[in-house]
């Protein structure tokens, strides 16, 4: 039977690297959305820039759905290279598109599938002349065959390319014939629609469409951000790309063509914290986009900006792991590396959004409690979130926020007598006061070091200070929990023996397990966390279940590890379920795991199992 | 080091310079270094020459690595803000820094392990940044903290106390300095006072990546026989090619000057150096000629010193990204926030 259903399917594009195919797949995502229908969209692709394969899934869903379902309904085979797992990727009774200008045999099909042959390469040998032309148009014709057996309103997708080519009749023209080729020839040769179909519907609301990466730069320039400072590495690259061009966009001087901004693109990640740290301890807000090996090295620097208190903010873009591990495939593995940065006793703050709205908010965020916590902070992206557009709120903004510097003595202020020690614990939070440098000509002065120092910042070996500033730095640490964004609590109702702790990309799929898991009878509280270190609600949360599925996107449970060390949850009750294989974890994956662990939970005689 | 505090009395007819601050406002605190060691001479040309261009000490950054060398920002200008970073990193601390404020003056203190190193990297992507600083080297040719061991400046053949020889061959940070792009390369040595003062001045002043290589004895582990950083090698074979005097306007220095060729040159700000050129054939302004002259004495043995290289008109890092003229970190809420109204139109675009 082959599979009907409407606005709930998955499509999956096979491509080649560098064939153009990227832009034809996002306006065939885009005319989806346009139709009110959302739709979660993921690019797999490999590190290589021309002539491997690469694929792009398009998960239509009304239900809104956004998590990655796993399988694919629909497959356009544009890639021989990777045809035989193509094919074997599609669920029973699906469907296979693909270019049937040159024969395949029938080996390489599956019974079970309907197959969609659009001589594509022939049609555009007929039309075109020039062969990148031929290249590009075949990836608009077949999105015109495609609209026509998914049963698309195309002049939807008429109006983006009207829209993306704005002021270039010639090239909307051009995508237009291409385009009215292909849905032509579908409508003639082919039955149309199949059983999957893209259906008017208004599920998609106000929401936007953008990556996490961009998202978070945008938050970056409303948090503050002045300086940036970042070496190129991938999934954290289009972060300082975005910044760069909101900055060109927003942070111009009009009057004298001037930047209220520098990006610089440093030798490597020490000089990338090195300028940051610099430019944090001059007063500026700064900051460093990087993924897992940049941390690894920043982490001498990271212990001095703990140390000496300097604020800094950073987003980790992670990917697989570790070394250069899965350098374009998604994980939640620098959890560890990054709240223990460096050597010596230190802890650092993390923030955990699930998605681009929240990777604008906490980017944003970032900057203000790195100020006034003077410490490193961490904006714990992923490539999921980072490279990946996602449908999520608009962004948000209140005009009468203001930036929050944190604890700085003005010139005023040390004129006033105030006395002033660069590591005294006035407010018993922890927080000490800074100065920026060349604010007064005889107070306020300091030096900045990472050796051991007194209340006053003059050196000193002695254990005494040394101690009462490591607990300094403790005290403000439990300050920082009630700084960082709550954790969010979706409950089941009373009495549920079971939660859920999960955070970062893991939302979307655990949004749609937990209504699976809700639907089958199964009772479980869920919370995210979005900061670290722990609210005391996470403390609760874990006192108050018989035991926790910590859901993590990581071999060693690493969150699970922050979650015994922190705050002395016990080993018994964590139970963990783990997903690291770079792709991003789906909801059918954790619906089933729980499931599997309740299933065991409630049979007394395997409980130890468990653990 | 000495134990002794410092006297806090001050004789009423002590000198002022035009800030009404004597030299003690421009000191540190008391240095912890060996006695007789050539950083501390260093430390001292500093504090001369900031006091002598009436410098605020308060609107001096002054940033290092680790080191023995590093040590010496604790030793100066007491007012300042100082930042000890970590090893062979100060470069991209002093970098962003900066950024942060283009206003205030930037010192980097250095040393030949920390810069030549360590920090090689970042000693020469600074440069060719053309960060807005003055990037002293304290060159003694060993590793001091660590008690002795060669470090990348040291010269081949060059023995240590007890007699190892170096076979690597050294890293001459002015060739590098000339070749990545800074705009004032200097060299000079910490034993001449009369040298030294006037090139921090006049690389204070410059705007643009100045760089000075101070060759610097280290007295408990360099300063023997065999060594070609002691005091007794350098001051043997100490080829200058000038020797200059830093004018402001407000105080010409027309002072007692030795024989030879003199020349005056302008610098965009109305200042001026005048130097006593040592060498008549000797071109400040020719890059290309100072790197051969550089390698050829070298191979020579001998050291040449002096104002080896200087671009009138330098540009810094701030004009090549085109920040405003405020500093960043001055820049208010209305600068930097965009807004609501920004946002929704960038909402807008993401539909």
């Amino acid at each position: 039977m082959a599979i009907e259903s409407v606005n709930d399917f998955v499509v999956r594009f096979a491509n080649v690297n560098g064939s153009g195919s990227a832009s034809a797949n996002l306006l065939f995502a885009r005319a989806v959305m346009r139709m009110g229908v959302p739709v979660a969209t993921r690019n797999i692709f490999p590190s290589n820039i021309q002539g491997l394969p690469t694929w792009f899934e398009v998960r239509v869903c009304e239900q809104g759905w956004l998590g990655a379902r796993g399988g694919a309904d629909l497959v356009v085979a544009m890639n021989p290279q990777t045809w035989d797992k193509d094919v074997a990727s599609i669920e029973y009774g699906g469907y296979l598109f693909y270019d049937c200008s040159r024969p395949v045999p029938a080996s390489k099909f599956r019974e079970d599938l309907t197959v969609i042959g659009v001589p594509l390469t022939e049609i555009c040998n007929r039309e075109y002349n020039d062969a990148r032309q031929r290249q590009l148009m075949k990836n608009i014709m077949g999105l015109g065959a495609l609209s026509a057996v998914l049963d698309m309103d195309v002049s939807v997708i008429e109006a983006l390319l009207a829209e993306q080519f704005k002021g270039k009749q010639k090239l909307i023209d051009a995508n237009l014939k291409a385009l009215a080729i292909g849905r032509d020839w579908a409508l003639a040769n082919l039955q149309c629609p199949i059983g999957l179909r893209v259906k008017q519907a208004d599920a998609v609301g106000d929401r936007i469409y953008v990556e996490g990466n961009a998202a978070a730069s945008l938050g970056a320039v409303y948090g503050g951000a002045t300086v940036c400072a970042w070496y190129p590495l991938t999934p954290s690259t289009s972060l300082a790309e975005g910044f760069t061009s909101y900055c060109k966009r927003l942070r111009g001087e009009a009057e004298t063509g001037k930047n209220k901004y520098a990006i610089v693109q440093c030798e490597d990640e020490l000089a990338s914290i090195g300028v940051v740290i610099g430019a944090g301890w001059n007063g500026a807000r700064a900051f460093t986009a990087t993924s897992g090996p940049g941390i690894s090295l920043m982490q001498e620097f990271l212990g001095l900006a703990y140390f000496a208190e300097i604020p800094a903010v950073l987003f980790n873009v992670q990917r697989g792991g570790p070394s250069t591990g899965m350098p374009t495939r998604t994980q939640q593995s620098d959890v560890l590396a990054c709240a223990y940065a460096s050597h010596g006793d230190t802890k650092h703050v993390l923030l955990f959004p699930r998605d681009p709205g929240e990777a604008f908010e906490f980017g944003a965020l970032a900057f203000d409690l790195a100020d006034r916590l003077q410490t490193p902070v961490f904006v714990m992206l992923d490539l999921e979130i980072g490279m990946n557009s996602h449908l999520t709120r608009p962004f948000e903004w209140d005009d009468s926020r203001q930036l929050d510097r944190g604890k700085v003595m003005s010139r005023a202020d040390l004129d006033s007598g105030r006395d002033f020690g660069r590591y005294l614990d006035v407010d018993g939070d922890g927080i000490p006061f800074r100065t920026y440098p060349g604010t007064h000509p005889s107070r306020g002065s300091f030096f900045t070091r990472g050796t051991t120092r007194d209340a006053y910042a003059r050196y000193t070996e002695e254990g005494g200070p040394y101690v009462e500033n490591m607990q300094r730095l403790l005290r403000k640490f439990e300050t920082a929990k009630s700084y960082v964004p709550a954790p969010l609590l979706d409950s089941a109702g009373a009495g549920a023996r079971f939660g859920v702790l999960h955070y970062g990309s893991t939302a979307a799929p655990m949004d749609e397990a937990i209504d699976m898991l809700r639907r089958q009878g199964m009772q479980v509280d869920v919370m995210r966390v979005r900061g670290f270190p722990f609210s005391r609600d996470v403390d609760d949360f874990i006192a108050s279940h018989e035991k926790i599925f910590v859901v993590e996107q990581n071999r060693d449970a690493q969150l699970r590890t922050l979650l015994m060390t922190e705050i002395g949850a016990s080993p018994d009750k964590l139970v963990s379920v783990l997903h690291y294989d770079g792709s991003p974890v789906t909801a059918r994956y954790i619906a089933r795991a729980i499931a599997e662990l309740v299933a065991r939970a409630e049979t007394p005689a395997k409980e130890g199992a468990l653990s | 080091m000495t134990y002794l505090p410092k006297p806090k009395f001050r004789h009423p007819s002590i000198e002022k310079n035009a800030l009404g601050l004597t030299h003690r406002d421009y000191e540190g605190s008391i240095s912890t270094l060996c006695a007789g060691c050539g950083h501390d001479s260093i430390s001292s040309a500093i504090m001369h020459a900031c006091f002598e261009l009436d410098l605020p000490p308060h609107r001096i950054a002054k940033l290092s690595g680790i080191g023995c060398s590093s040590k010496t920002p604790t030793y100066f200008l007491g007012n300042a803000h100082g930042f000890n970073s970590v090893h062979g990193r100060m470069p991209s601390v002093l970098t962003g820094a900066n950024l942060a404020n283009k206003d205030l003056i930037y010192l980097g203190v250095s040393g030949d392990g920390d810069s030549a190193s360590i920090g090689f990297g970042q000693f020469a992507h600074s440069i060719r940044r053309g960060v807005n600083m003055v990037y002293i080297v304290a060159n003694n040719g060993v590793y001091g903290l660590t008690k002795g061991q060669f470090s990348a400046t040291s010269d081949k053949g060059a023995k240590l106390k007890k007699g190892a020889v170096n076979t690597d061959d050294a890293i001459d940070l002015v060739t590098m300095a000339i070749h990545l792009g800074a705009t004032f390369v200097a060299r000079s040595f910490s034993g001449d006072k009369k040298q030294l003062v006037p090139l921090i001045k006049a690389a204070i002043d410059h705007k643009g990546p100045a760089f000075i290589d101070c060759i610097s004895p280290c007295v408990a582990f360099n300063n023997h026989d065999g060594s070609t950083k002691s005091f007794d090698y350098v001051r043997a074979h100490n080829e200058a090619v000038n020797s200059l005097d830093f004018i402001t306007e407000r105080a010409p220095i027309m002072a007692d000057y030795d024989p030879g060729q003199t020349q005056q040159v302008k610098l965009h700000d109305g200042t001026s150096i005048l130097l006593r050129k040592m060498n008549a054939d000797y071109d400040i302004h020719d890059r290309v000629a100072a790197i051969n002259y550089l390698m050829k004495h070298d191979v020579a043995g001998e050291i040449p010193t002096g104002l080896v290289y200087l671009e009138d008109e330098p540009g810094d890092m701030h004009d090549r990204l085109n920040t405003v003229d405020r500093p960043l970190n001055e820049l208010t809420d209305a600068d930097l926030v965009p807004g609501s109204a920004a946002l929704a139109k960038i909402n807008a675009g993401l539909r």
